[in-house]
């Protein structure tokens, strides 16, 4: 099964709101420069699916090796609230605010890792766990108030501009170079890939599967850490109670969409882009012509039941009884 | 006693110790405030019945097996049409109730058949189900509304009057008749045994001849109604038809079930337990509520570290048998 054969349908699908977009939505394609800048519906798209892409390529490794993580949205809350506090406290560089506010994400990340993978609890529940009390930690950490800072430097992560492209969309490509080198040029994504498939095999044949566990679901959260900076730079506060709400959900239909199955083993980074890129698309779509948001829910779940649908054997035999024929 | 049967029950055990033990510590910290009054105690169940309702059919599916991510949007969705068929519409609630029961049961039923006759992941197609469920909530109604009719007079009906000016109100009612009905589904009928057996072991409950797909598709069912239930208990209870009810409920009512003692894996745990657990959130709540200076996300990390211990717990029980193919 090659990689065109998973990114067909996500493709396939994208193609199709881009089209509708081109045929209904004037101006949709336009793309102007301002300021030295890059503006336009496409551009607007990545930018604002660039917090729902990181974590969607973190999750793709939790995904992978078989796990969920369902924590994200509320480490996306902690990190925003760590550095609201730092940038508002204290008199910390930005860098070192950037620094220790993903070093947290990150530790959160070691601790889901360590239940799933050194106590072996089921990855739903034991990220259960931080989803639910981590909102609770962040709000704790602000107060319960929506600390609002101004600090243009460390406002660049999530509003600046890099050679006319927003700067989110190169992080997320940066991020993508080097989880895509990190995991196909070493023996790491065959770890990842091989405990997802066969886990006791994997273990009989010498591989540390804790370790391997550990690992993802830190990335995962160091980059749902990144995701909540964005999203607190873009409204230059801290919203303990609303960042990253729901984004474990769109995050996870992001990875399905692109082709990596719930059940483990290969795993495709740029189909869970892809995935998130359609997901804004539709949203940015719906918004444009002016159909209510609330829409954009109905929408998502007919999504997520026609790709599981289309993704499925059994649903394939059951309208072409000789399509597993075709395909194989 | 069966030394098995004991070993069992540890986790049940466990989650009732720790229940006593937070209502006792509630009781004697706030002895002045009367936290240990009957009044207190109702209100337990009265503030959280609709989580307790959606609690009970999380516990079948999560029994089968699987997961039901859909009911916290279910209960936004029946909320808003409750109100506009009662309200905009005029329907009596001896119609509009049963109506939108049957809508939740249906819902539940069509995540049933996807999730059984197309082998989809139960995470993934109650997911849809849940923004399907919020999203057509908001469609038909974006902001809350009050529901004026008939409230108060299924309120006065429902409610049960205990003596000294007390009573128990309509959802708390509502809550327990749906706990027994359910204790009697579980324990005590063919269909509670499917339910056990599927969870515990599909392939083998195929191979006895169990109906495997009407027990799957009944589990989803269930949940659907009871999710639906939910929903018309919390509009009972805050007379309103809000879109955005039981936002999160679906983790508060899968963490009620864990504290309980019921598996993930499926096949093992109790109603009971679940009752126990729903117990627990409302005895947090209210201790926090009587602490005064402690804030009420309080709650949710007091929540997420009992989850901690009750799954450790879980762990270590379990590691001592053999460990089950997964």
């Amino acid at each position: 099964m090659n990689t065109w054969h998973k990114l067909k349908w996500p493709i396939i699908a994208l193609a199709l709101v881009l089209l509708f977009n081109f045929i209904f939505s004037s101006g949709f394609f336009q793309v102007e420069i301002k300021n030295g800048r890059l503006y336009g519906s496409l551009i607007d798209i990545l930018h604002r699916a660039a917090p729902v892409m990181l974590i969607s390529l973190g999750m793709t490794l939790v995904i992978a090796t078989g796990g969920i993580d369902l924590s994200v949205g509320s480490v996306m809350a902690i990190a925003g609230a760590v550095a609201a506090l730092l940038l508002t406290k204290t008199e910390q560089p930005v860098a070192m605010v950037i620094i220790i506010s993903l070093a947290v994400s990150f530790l959160f990340g070691v601790w889901n890792g360590t239940l799933v993978g050194l106590f072996g609890i089921t990855p739903i529940v034991a990220t259960l766990i931080l989803m639910v009390s981590g909102r609770g930690i962040a709000q704790l950490l602000t107060d319960g108030q929506i600390v609002t800072f101004d600090n243009s430097a460390f406002e660049f992560i999530g509003r600046g501009a890099l050679l006319g492209l927003p700067f989110t969309i190169w992080l997320v490509l940066f991020t993508f170079i080097l989880l895509t080198v990190f995991t196909k040029k070493t023996a790491v994504g065959l770890f990842i890939e091989a405990t997802g498939d066969n886990e006791k095999a994997s273990a009989y044949a010498g591989v540390n599967t804790n370790v391997v566990k550990m690992l993802v679901y830190a990335i995962c959260s160091l980059l749902a850490g990144l995701a909540g900076l964005i999203v607190a730079t873009d409204i230059k506060a801290a919203d303990a109670n609303n960042a990253g709400q729901w984004i474990e959900l769109d995050a996870i239909l992001a990875v399905v969409i692109g082709g990596t199955a719930l059940t483990g083993g290969r795993f495709f980074f740029a189909g869970s882009l892809l995935g998130a890129t359609l997901i804004q698309a539709l949203t940015t779509t719906i918004l444009t012509r002016g159909v209510p948001v609330q829409w954009t829910l109905v929408v998502k779940a007919l999504v997520i039941i026609a790709v599981c649908l289309l993704q499925s054997e059994t649903f394939r035999r059951f309208i072409l009884p000789r399509w597993k024929k075709v395909t194989v | 006693m069966n030394l098995r049967v004991l070993k069992r029950n540890i986790p049940f055990a466990a989650t009732a110790v720790v229940c006593v033990l937070l209502y006792v510590f509630g009781a004697v910290q706030f002895y002045d405030e009367n936290f240990f009054s009957l009044r207190v105690f109702i209100n337990f169940f009265y503030d959280n019945a609709f989580l307790g309702i959606a609690a009970i059919g999380m516990t079948f599916v999560i029994l089968s097996g699987g997961i039901d991510l859909s009911v916290g949007g279910v209960v936004g969705l029946v909320s808003v049409l409750l109100a506009i068929l009662m309200e905009n519409h005029g329907a009596p609630p001896v119609i509009a109730i049963p109506l939108v029961l049957l809508l939740g049961a249906g819902l539940g039923t069509v995540m049933g058949v996807f999730v059984h006759y197309f082998a989809l992941p139960a995470f993934l197609v109650t997911l849809a189900g849940m923004f399907f469920a919020r999203g057509m909530a908001l469609v038909l109604q974006y902001e809350s509304v009050p529901i004026t009719k008939h409230v108060d007079s299924i309120n006065s009906t429902l409610s049960l009057p205990l003596g000294s000016g007390l009573q128990l109100p309509s959802s708390a009612l509502i809550y327990l008749g749906a706990f027994v009905l359910a204790l009697w589904l579980a324990h005590f009928t063919r269909f509670g045994r499917n339910v056990y057996a599927v969870g515990g072991n599909e392939q083998s409950a195929t191979l006895m001849g169990l109906p495997v797909a009407r027990t799957r598709v009944g589990v989803y069912t269930l949940s659907g109604f009871c999710a639906a239930l939910a929903g018309v208990t919390y509009s009972l209870y805050t007379s309103s038809g809000n879109p955005n009810a039981g936002m999160g409920l679906e983790l508060d009512a899968i963490a009620a079930a864990v504290i309980g003692g019921t598996l993930l894996s499926g096949g093992v745990g109790y109603l009971a337990g679940t009752f126990v657990g729903v117990l627990i959130f409302g005895i947090i709540q209210t201790t926090i509520i009587f602490q005064g200076t402690l804030s009420s996300w309080w709650t949710k990390i007091v929540v997420g570290g009992l989850l901690l211990l009750f799954i450790l717990l879980q762990k270590g029980i379990q590691a001592k048998k053999l460990r089950p193919k997964n």
